[in-house]
């Protein structure tokens, strides 16, 4: 440990650094910067902790094995219930790993360090979750297609099921994040977090799965996704705001 | 304008105005849901096709009217806290939070009462009652929000946000639901949705609304005074009215 | 430009409890400002306030002169705030921490600044080490790092000098002394005794009334 060693800068080389140190700064940009070594750094830590990526994909197959187990084999009745089925379960693990979003944030400190940089905060609360997105909602939706065919999911309908789940998870990951935010300081956050969250996923999950449902009727999937877009333009727009004004909450409680 | 909101800040001023309005509200609901219950139950003409358990309506609607409206003057005092700092305005949202709750719980309920003679059964995913359920849920999480701070500041404004992102979401979730249900179920009888319904009907009905709404006012205005008084037992103010009453 | 952070008839009530009432506060650089008080008697609440982090304070605030609300985004140009938590990430290196803060600060992400800045606070050889392998008082270390990395003329420190042995300490007290000779400004809570000297200041709260005194 060369912790013995130690000087705190103390030295007249670093007094010239001190004077620059004395007159107040001039605001600057360098936002684009800044979210880009938050998307930067979020992406490393999740891949240091690949479990943590791992885990709701493995829930997800999980749940979906779970189903005709419990209700039938009959590839009939699966495949009439598949697109729900899809989406409940997907929606489900996407829920399992928001609560964790912030919350490693807030437990080192990073968070507060995070309310404080001078740049916008809705952008870099955006830029956490489109990390929780990346990792989460898009793997989702590029595995759904497989437990469809474990499913029996009638075919023709395989791309619009990860499609419209690509699109829905976004919205959920940003709804999710406002319910995490407000949790994130609350010792025991993660069931409240589900209570908060799942009405507010209602309208994604009936236009997601609905979009399933007439790819499958041969009714185009069309209006189902440009209402899924719509919604997606709504959370865009607002869900920022409320994280940013959750996450202020959160710091004081 | 100004002048109002910054009377408004005083939790004091706010508890001798309401104490003047509170009887009214009391006279109003009482004499209005009494006319009303009076009117529907035994004089308002039996449908003719549902006969007499159509009578539920007058139940019904108006506490699924005022379940909707106490989620959104939730929301706006949620703002008006979060914009203005009002306390009483939080008090009051806070208050309400229960109250919108058994509104919903109790169109709910009378809606599965309904179900019994019309469909059956006690529950139909029904439209409107799907959304009623969801509504209710939203007051269970902003109820379950509030209860989960240690500080009750903090309490406060979580509440408020997620009222705020709850009545953005609302119009959203209705038009959802209405869409899914069109979308799978064929239109069935619903409790209330039918128009040019006969004037001896939608009279009382009306009567009724305004009732609920008066005893909604009036049971939050209570409440809120018991809530200052709770909030503020450390002020002088509270501590006169306390020792001159005594 | 000079520094100064000025508070008028500052008050905080907490769910009804006043931590402290009718402060007046005139913070200049070249102090060095230490928030004294018991436990409990709103010293982090206080720094929160006064780095902009808690908004439901009672009385105003001044930066430079213009309003803090008016003048917030320049004040938090000027700010480095160092709270209970280091905000190091165990799984990162200090390396990538310093990173993420030098991002945040609006510098340019170079590699050069963030070591020289590591090596000044005696963690040249850790650079590439998870930083959950460090020990507390390195990560403390590493968070302390950013007082090099990203010069900020205002420095708000709570509890700074928690798990740093006593070399540390003395060198992180004579830091805290060459900035505010050179015009920063240091505002500081911490139970360590700090050396007396011409640049420091107290303020302290407690039960019943606050003075601030120089």
């Amino acid at each position: 440990m060369p912790s013995a060693d130690t000087r705190m800068n103390g030295s007249d080389s670093k007094r010239d650094n001190g004077d620059r140190q004395a007159t107040a700064r001039e605001p600057r940009g360098g936002l684009t910067v800044a979210v880009w070594a938050t998307l930067k750094r979020d992406l490393t830590l999740l891949m240091r902790r690949r479990s943590e990526v791992l885990n709701p994909l493995v829930f997800f197959a999980l749940v979906i094995t779970l189903f005709p187990i419990g209700i039938s084999p009959d590839p009939e009745l699966l495949a009439t219930i598949a697109p729900g089925l899809l989406w409940v379960a997907a929606l489900l693990a996407a829920l399992l790993s928001l609560d964790s979003l912030f919350r490693g944030d807030y437990e080192d400190g990073s968070l507060e360090q995070l309310l404080l940089t001078p740049q916008p905060l809705p952008m870099l609360g955006l830029a956490k979750v489109a990390v929780h997105w990346l990792l989460t909602g898009l793997p989702l939706a590029l595995m759904a297609p497989v437990l469809g065919i474990m499913l029996a999911l009638p075919a023709g309908s395989y791309l619009i099921l990860a499609f419209s789940l690509a699109l829905g998870t976004a919205s959920l990951s940003l709804i999710g994040a406002i319910g995490a935010a407000l949790t994130v300081g609350l010792s025991r956050g993660g069931v409240l977090l589900s209570l908060l969250v799942l009405p507010l996923y209602i309208p994604v999950l009936i236009f997601g799965a609905g979009a399933v449902q007439a790819a499958i009727m041969g009714d185009g999937a069309a209006a189902h996704l440009a209402i899924l877009g719509a919604l997606l333009a709504l959370s865009l727009m607002l869900a920022p705001w409320a994280i940013a004004a959750s996450l202020r909450i959160s710091i004081n409680g | 304008m100004w002048a109002f909101i910054n009377k408004l800040r005083s939790p004091k001023w706010f508890y001798a105005i309401s104490e003047r309005l509170l009887p009214w509200f009391w006279v109003a609901a009482a004499a209005l849901i009494l006319v009303g219950s009076v009117w529907g139950l035994a004089f308002a003409p039996a449908d003719y096709q549902q006969g007499n358990s159509f009578r539920i309506i007058y139940v019904h609607v108006p506490a699924a009217f005022l379940a909707q409206s106490i989620f959104v003057s939730m929301a706006v005092c949620g703002l008006v806290y979060m914009v203005w700092k009002i306390k009483v305005a939080d008090m009051a949202a806070a208050m309400m939070a229960p109250l919108g709750a058994a509104m919903t719980f109790i169109s709910l309920f009378s809606g599965a009462v309904w179900g019994v003679p019309t469909w059956g059964t006690w529950w139909m995913w029904d439209a409107r009652l799907t959304s009623m359920l969801i509504l209710f849920f939203l007051y269970l999480g902003v109820i379950a929000l509030r209860g989960a701070f240690s500080s009750r500041d903090s309490a406060s404004r979580a509440a408020s946000v997620l009222a705020m992102v709850g009545v953005i979401n609302i119009p959203i979730i209705k038009y959802s639901v209405d869409w899914w249900y069109t979308l799978h179920q064929p239109a069935t009888f619903t409790v209330t949705g039918r128009v040019g319904m006969p004037m001896e009907m939608w009279v009382p009905l009306l009567i009724m609304v305004l009732g609920f709404y008066s005893f909604f006012i009036a049971v939050t205005l209570m409440r809120t005074r018991s809530e200052i008084l709770r909030r503020e037992s450390n002020k002088r103010w509270v501590r006169d009215l306390a020792g001159g009453e005594r | 430009m000079t520094l100064r952070l000025q508070a008028r008839g500052l008050a905080c009530e907490r769910d009804d409890r006043w931590l402290f009432e009718d402060l007046d506060l005139d913070i200049r650089g070249g102090e060095i400002v230490r928030v004294e008080g018991p436990n409990g008697s709103g010293k982090t609440t206080l720094l929160k306030i006064l780095s902009g982090q808690l908004a439901d304070y009672h009385g105003e605030l001044f930066w430079n002169d213009r309003p803090m609300r008016q003048a917030r985004q320049a004040f938090l140009e000027n700010l480095l705030y160092l709270g209970h938590a280091p905000g190091v990430k165990a799984a990162l290196t200090p390396l990538e921490n310093l990173a993420w803060y030098q991002a945040l600060a609006g510098e340019a992400v170079h590699e050069a600044p963030r070591l020289a800045a590591l090596e000044s606070v005696g963690l040249a050889g850790f650079e590439d080490v998870p930083a959950g392998q460090l020990s507390a008082g390195q990560q403390r270390r590493v968070a302390l790092a950013r007082l090099e990395l990203t010069p900020r003329p205002l420095w708000v420190l709570d509890e700074p000098f928690t798990a740093i042995d006593r070399h540390g300490v003395a060198a992180l007290e004579e830091r805290l002394v060459v900035h505010a000779r050179s015009g920063g400004c240091v505002l500081v809570t911490t139970h360590h005794e700090l050396k007396a000297s011409e640049e420091l200041r107290h303020i302290r709260l407690g039960r019943g009334g606050q003075d601030a005194e120089r």
